[in-house]
């Protein structure tokens, strides 16, 4: 029965964390490409360095929303609260 | 069941073999991971064999990659200390490369074993663990050995109440670089292990080009934070 409640929970923490930790890194990508686009357009011969930073902030930014699946897997797979 | 999948479904489940009572290794960890390495040094040393003025296709490859390394180095830790700590760099991307297109390209399901799946190295959560350690052992010796004992100083930087938070960042840098690893390699997995159930055709493809791009990303930013960490701390 406990053990029933405790899996019910990770299911529905594996979802929470998951889906919460797109908000904030999903606004910061938008905000980061929306300004790269805008930076392009005013001056188009910068395209390659823009990119090259885009890309690797757009990676760190990346990292919050693994941040919040590793906390999923591991509430899935490896649950310290099982057993 | 679902024969036509190229890989499962799966996290954490490891082919094990046994050494001894308390020692066991990951066996397709293990596997992988030094078929990346001997083929990588294999790849180096018949590329820089015999170098020539104008370069044919490998050395003009290992040029492109040397470059890369090199301009991350100087980039992060400045012209005068590049050069001692650049074969740490590019050991670290190099490596992380050829597991996350290992792991990518090849497909491993065809290979059958008893328990877990062949995939990249980095999808073990223990081998990312290994190489954020190794970052932190290197820019604590780089520390020390540059700076001496006079590296304990930027703990109380900028003041003295900075100790803790100084203290639990030496922590966070390998979980943070343990975590990235392993989440994005693994998600990458996930995501077109999922698609694949859904629609096993052409569909993927484009998620699997996807996944191939964020491989090598990561190992251009492992590469980069390992080289501003240590840049960090010799400054």
């Amino acid at each position: 029965m406990v053990d029933s409640i405790v899996s019910a929970a990770s299911v529905i923490a594996a979802a929470i964390a998951v889906g919460f930790a797109g908000i904030g890194p999903g606004i910061g990508q938008g905000n980061a490409a929306g300004m790269a686009v805008e930076g392009i357009a005013r001056q188009p011969e910068a395209e390659g360095k823009i990119r090259g930073t885009l890309l690797l902030s757009l990676a760190f930014m990346e990292a919050l929303t693994i941040y919040g699946l590793v906390v999923a897997l591991s509430v899935l797979f490896a649950n310290p609260f099982v057993g | 069941m679902y024969t036509f999948l190229l890989s499962k479904i799966e996290v954490g489940s490891h082919l094990y073999v046994n050494f001894s009572d308390t020692l066991h290794f990951h066996g397709e960890t293990v596997f992988v991971s030094t078929l990346v390495v001997s083929l990588i040094c294999l790849f180096l040393v018949l590329g820089t064999r015999d170098l020539n003025k104008v370069p044919g296709n490998s050395q003009n490859l290992l040029e492109v990659i040397y470059d890369l390394v090199k301009g991350i180095a100087i980039a992060q830790m400045g012209p005068s200390y590049y050069s001692q700590f650049l074969p740490f760099v590019a050991t670290m991307f190099l490596f992380v490369l050829g597991s996350n297109v290992a792991g990518a390209l090849v497909p491993w399901k065809l290979i059958e074993i008893p328990s877990g799946e062949l995939a990249a190295p980095t999808n073990d959560i223990n081998t990312t663990a290994c190489l954020a350690i190794l970052t932190s052992v290197a820019y604590f010796s780089a520390g020390l050995k540059i700076k001496g004992l006079g590296f304990f100083k930027r703990y109380i930087k900028p003041a003295v109440f900075f100790l803790p938070l100084n203290i639990i960042e030496d922590f966070s840098k390998p979980l943070s670089l343990n975590f990235r690893l392993f989440g994005n390699v693994v998600a990458d997995e996930l995501t077109v292990t999922v698609v694949c159930t859904l629609v096993p055709l052409i569909i993927p493809l484009p998620i699997m080009m996807l996944g191939l791009f964020a491989s090598c990303l990561q190992a251009l930013i492992f590469a980069t934070l390992a080289a501003a960490y240590i840049g960090e701390v010799i400054e």
